[in-house]
């Protein structure tokens, strides 16, 4: 399993030809660039940054989940931080499976999964303006206002 | 007791640092911390309904009491997108 965060390039193709075993029939790739624009607006470059060792551990533990929730062989889950250009790559998920049904399906699970939970922020910097990336709510479970303190924090 | 409190994304920039440390109360819980930022009126008001907040690297409730010498991270929602 690899599981790493990095201030350098990802390179996707060794890290994929890297995962490759007899035994898998699939190798399911997600690899998540960096786009030109948001809704319209022209992005120069992304800052990404994580509370690092937390993230780090939050992923290892999502890449073991996956691997027993899907059965799938083998799983690798790399995210870079710092400043990223268009078309650069800063999350790459690699799921190698005997079928490609278990490959494809734990491949999702774990880039939507990382996308909620794993504590990593990116600062969108546009031609006329930057700003943080609106992510999307916390799951019930990690967001403070889950549960018995919902009115509490009103 | 004394915590270490980390900020992140839209917070560090709201405080203008990274990290720092706070006195509290002995027996102090995550809501009734999260609730003295709230109340001091800071940034969007938004953000404080929206955070998580992880304590020694671990996602928190708001009725976990603090310890001295915890580190509290307040996270903004991560970095998301479809």
């Amino acid at each position: 399993m690899i599981v790493e965060i990095t201030d350098a390039v990802i390179d996707t193709a060794m890290v994929t030809a890297g995962m490759k075993a007899g035994s898998d029939g699939a190798v399911c790739v997600f690899d998540g660039i960096v786009r030109d624009n948001t809704r319209g607006r022209r992005t120069l470059y992304l800052d990404y940054e994580a509370y690092r060792e937390m993230a780090l551990e939050q992923m290892r533990g999502l890449a073991a989940e996956a691997a027993t929730r899907f059965g799938v062989r083998d799983v690798a889950v790399v995210h870079r931080l710092g400043r990223l250009m268009v078309g650069e790559t800063s999350v790459l998920v690699v799921v190698a499976s005997a079928h490609r049904g278990a490959a494809f399906d734990a491949c999702r699970w774990l880039i939507d999964t990382l996308k909620k939970q794993v504590p990593i922020w990116k600062k969108e910097v546009f031609v006329d303006g930057a700003v943080w990336g609106a992510g999307e709510p916390f799951p019930a479970e990690m967001a403070l206002h889950a549960g018995d303190d919902v009115e509490m924090l009103g | 007791m004394r915590v270490r409190v980390l900020y992140f994304g839209a917070l560090k920039d709201l405080f203008g640092r990274g990290e720092e440390l706070l006195e509290l109360a002995d027996g102090t819980s995550v809501g009734e911390m999260v609730m003295k930022y709230r109340d001091r009126g800071l940034g969007e008001t938004g953000i404080w309904q929206s955070i998580a907040v992880a304590v020694n690297q671990e996602y928190a409730r708001g009725e976990d009491v603090l310890r001295d010498g915890d580190e509290v991270a307040l996270l903004p929602p991560v970095s998301g997108g479809v």
